[in-house]
């Protein structure tokens, strides 16, 4: 009886945890594919650079680095930024040229919990790159009324 | 009236490709959260920034609110010509804010 009772209270606090705990990552292909119009995007040369490990998910510094020469023949001309966890995944786009001179950006983003942090690049002539790294979050944005 | 700066390099060579940093003041509201009433406060979210130099747009940035409360936002502009940098931005909720500054480009 007692262990029953236990049981259905550990059940009731697993079911509350996940209803407090993190939204499920969603998945990014839609918005991907937004933004390549359903092309493949390559994965390389998206350098992303995040600490590996973040204490507060409500300001994270991250700069991104696309290897490009940034001529008018081959430049960057935009960056997204996207967050699978985040109940907005799309984070920021930032638009660039070849006056740019180099295809680098830094901000400071939110994260609601652990995740991966992708980032997509559109290239001049219809190219796209693709590359992720994982950000270890302890304490998850302010997003979420429960989580408040 | 949003407030903001932006930092430049004091004097850069003609060609040079240089940081522009951009700090604004706003509180990214996310629209998720609740004051102490239980209120839902609503969403208000910085979501343009864009800079113009030498007379055209260089950068722009639309931002959602994933960006940190007080967005700080870094990019490189090539030296071209003395002149300004204007930067502005704008909520949305239709405030707007601006900063110029000076480059001075040495050859």
């Amino acid at each position: 009886m007692q262990v029953g009772a236990a049981a259905a209270a550990g059940a009731v606090l697993g079911a509350r945890a996940q209803g407090l705990g993190l939204a499920a990552a969603q998945d990014l292909t839609p918005f991907i594919r937004e933004i390549t119009g359903g092309r493949e995007p390559e994965k390389r040369d998206v350098e992303i650079d995040m600490p590996q490990l973040a204490e507060n998910g409500n300001s994270i510094p991250a700069r991104i680095r696309v290897t490009s020469p940034m001529t008018p023949e081959d430049h960057v001309i935009a960056i997204h930024i996207l967050a699978e966890r985040n109940p907005r995944p799309q984070v920021a786009t930032f638009h660039l040229g070849p006056q740019s001179g180099r295809a680098e950006i830094s901000t400071r983003i939110r994260l609601a919990g652990t995740q991966n942090v992708t980032v997509v690049a559109v290239l001049s002539g219809d190219r796209f790159r693709i590359g992720a790294t994982p950000v270890l979050v302890t304490s998850a944005a302010c997003l979420d009324e429960t989580a408040g | 009236m949003l407030l903001g700066r932006v930092q430049v390099p004091q004097s850069v060579r003609r060609g040079e490709v240089f940081e522009v940093r951009v700090l604004v003041q706003h509180p990214m509201e996310t629209g998720f959260r609740r004051d102490m009433n239980g209120r839902a406060i609503p969403l208000n979210v910085l979501d343009h920034l864009s800079c113009r130099y030498g007379g055209r747009e260089e950068f722009s940035a639309t931002l959602g609110s994933g960006v940190a409360a007080n967005p700080y936002v870094a990019f490189y502009v090539t030296a071209d010509a003395s002149g300004p940098i204007v930067v502005e931005w704008s909520d949305d909720k239709g405030e707007k804010g601006n900063f110029t500054t000076t480059v001075s480009v040495v050859s």
